[in-house]
């Protein structure tokens, strides 16, 4: 299925005005008039400007930003936390933006669910207690809850800390509980609003791995918001870039990585280490006839292989190393000499 | 010689024209408002005689057991058994009684009415932008100025003592039930929102527990007012121990005044520290962490 036929939030020209009366200046903001043009003139903020995507099912969605730029303002706009001046976001092909208050409380119990920054977990709550909180307001029996709500803490990896408090767990694991609160509903849609920034780096990166792991089994469609574009290309199948409340950039990592649409998105991307983020088939020269020269025990490449898992095999043999697909078939070629134009950007 | 401020309107005029206006409700409604407060006089007078009727053992008991259960102190236990005696040996049980009756069912009404307003003060700016100067006067104002309409109103009596006290003391329940909600953090609001909590669960699952120590703490200030505010309303026919004060200005005799004083600031020490030994352990999970 290509992502046109498996589109499962349509985010369409989303805009988002603060101050007295957005609606009088959107007429400006369509214009195309500046944030600090628009805020000496009428003292309304730009929070969001004209932002579509299309997220498709199952994928995991990263939009990346520094702080200012709208991301923590965008995605509240999935589950309506903020209601958009303009424009109409769709899941499965429902506008959220149209729903009344029941349906807008159906859908958020049902259908996308959020796990926050600071946790935001119920410090007077169980461990047990929190997560199956979204069950518990939404009538299911007690029981019923529970026992769905331990699956999802031994999912997490918290087993036995049901019955603790969440004063009583370390970072990481009140945002595992945070977690397994927002897995508990079922929801397909998983916002997630800089879940990890608040951990510290090694706990940050085993929560970024345990998350994959959960991915590769529920595909669940993640929109993942972060200020860090090692985490962003590190989790994301997509990423889009935002400053200012402008949408920079869509596309894969690798596309960005070698690719970025302007300066600023290149400032951003110089600073990664290319080496964890690019794999070698999006180095490899293609190969046109050129495999017959290369004797026989040339090493071979996987080409989802990352870069820096590459340096071995370059190093040895003739320096030539051939890259292959998952069936074996050879795709291309890598020398030092590519591996290190990559490298350096 | 000092220039007066000029008379620009006619004051004696504007206070018979308040006072007439009074008279016409008191004459008018005054009855219909007594039989309406009729319920409220006879819980304040059956928990007076309960707690007359109970052996004072009994009564010391249950407050010691209480006090052991909120602070889990035997020390705080044995303070109040301590306290409790001395009013008994000095005389005072039965005022004393007399005086925990009527701050209990003025809390209790103070709490009843107070917490609800101040759920509807957190929801709303403007209600809230109302309420605080309204609140600031009602506890500004000196309190012999609400014995006035009451005391015209009922006469001489509980009722007018009751209400009097009612609303000396509500204001700090409504206010701290205000900020306490409004203190709630306000990720933990959205992400219960975001859950599809509605308005009402909101509420109950996530603002009020949250705002649980504060609004403890509003429930305690509001005991003390309405135990200072006894002495006050004894003038006006409350009896307990501010009736016991009374008398000892009335007569001149240091030693009631002193002793019924006394009785007072053990009842203030005994309600103060099992009520925020109760705010204390409703807290105990809300802020270990950060």
């Amino acid at each position: 299925m290509t992502d046109e036929q498996n589109i499962k939030i349509k985010v369409d020209s989303i805009c988002k005005v603060f101050g007295e009366d957005p609606e009088s200046v959107m007429d400006l903001v369509h214009q195309g008039i500046s944030k600090s043009d628009l805020l000496e003139q009428t003292g309304h903020v730009i929070g969001i400007r004209d932002v579509s995507l299309d997220i498709a099912g199952g994928q995991t969605f990263v939009i990346m930003g520094l702080s200012g730029s709208g991301k923590s303002t965008l995605i509240r706009h999935f589950n309506r936390l903020i209601e958009p001046t303009a424009g109409h976001i769709l899941v499965d092909g429902v506008d959220v933006v149209g729903m009344n208050q029941r349906e807008l409380k159906e859908f958020r119990r049902s259908k996308v669910s959020m796990v926050f920054q600071r946790f935001a977990l119920l410090p007077h709550k169980t461990v047990l207690d929190n997560v199956s909180y979204g069950l518990f307001i939404s009538g299911m029996n007690r029981k019923k809850a529970y026992d769905h709500a331990m699956e999802q803490i031994s999912l997490v990896g918290l087993d036995g800390f049901e019955n603790h408090y969440p004063t009583q767990l370390s970072g990481g694991m009140q945002q595992r509980v945070g977690l397994a609160r927002a897995l508990a509903t079922d929801a397909e849609v998983l916002l997630m609003d800089e879940a990890f920034s608040a951990l510290d780096p090694l706990i940050r990166n085993d929560m970024q791995s345990q998350l994959k792991e959960l991915q590769a089994r529920l595909h669940k469609t993640i929109v993942f918001i972060t200020h860090d574009l090692d985490e962003a290309l590190r989790i994301g199948d997509k990423i889009a870039i935002l400053k200012d409340g402008e949408l920079r950039q869509v596309g894969t990592g690798t596309q960005i990585m070698l690719h970025p649409a302007d300066d600023y998105v290149e400032r951003f991307v110089r600073d990664v280490n290319r080496s964890r983020v690019l794999t070698i088939g999006s180095i490899a020269e293609p190969v046109d006839g050129a495999l017959e020269g290369l004797p026989a025990d040339t090493p071979r490449i996987r080409e989802d292989t990352m870069l820096d898992e590459g340096f071995r095999a370059l190093a040895t043999g003739s320096g030539t190393a051939i890259v292959v697909d998952e069936a074996a078939r050879p795709v291309g070629v890598v020398t030092p000499k590519t591996l290190l134009e990559a490298l350096a950007g | 010689m000092a220039e007066n401020f000029p008379e620009l309107i006619d004051t004696r005029a504007l206070r018979i024209g308040i006072d007439d206006g009074f008279n016409w409700v008191v004459a008018n409604y005054g009855e219909a408002l007594e039989i309406a407060f009729l319920p409220v006089l006879r819980m304040l007078t059956e928990t007076e005689r309960f707690l007359q009727w109970l052996p004072w053992y009994v009564v010391l008991l249950a407050l010691c057991a209480l006090t052991f259960v909120t602070t889990r102190s035997w020390k705080a236990a044995v303070g109040v058994a301590a306290m409790l005696f001395l009013i008994g040996l000095t005389g005072m049980w039965d005022a004393a009684m007399a005086t925990i009756a009527l701050m209990l069912i003025s809390t209790l009404l103070a709490v009843i009415l107070g917490i609800p307003i101040g759920i509807a003060m957190s929801r709303s700016d403007t209600l809230q932008a109302i309420s605080l100067p309204v609140l600031d006067i009602m506890q500004t104002m000196p309190i012999f100025v609400y014995l006035i309409p009451f005391v015209m109103l009922f006469g001489p009596g509980k009722i007018p003592a009751l209400l009097a006290t009612i609303v000396f003391a509500i204001p700090p329940v409504i206010r701290l039930t205000n900020l306490g909600i409004r203190q709630v953090d306000a990720e933990v609001i959205e992400a219960v929102t975001a859950f599809g909590a509605t308005p009402r669960q909101r509420l109950f699952t996530a603002q009020i527990p949250l705002a649980l120590p504060t609004i403890m703490a509003g429930v305690n200030q509001t005991t003390m007012m309405a135990l200072s505010m006894v002495v006050i309303a004894s003038m006006i026919g409350a009896g307990g121990l501010g009736y016991q004060v009374l008398q000892g200005i009335q007569r001149l005799e240091v030693s009631r005044g002193l002793l019924a004083g006394l009785g007072i600031v053990f009842l203030a020490i005994i309600f103060d520290r099992i009520a925020q030994a109760y705010g204390r352990r409703s807290q105990q999970h809300l802020n270990l962490g950060d």
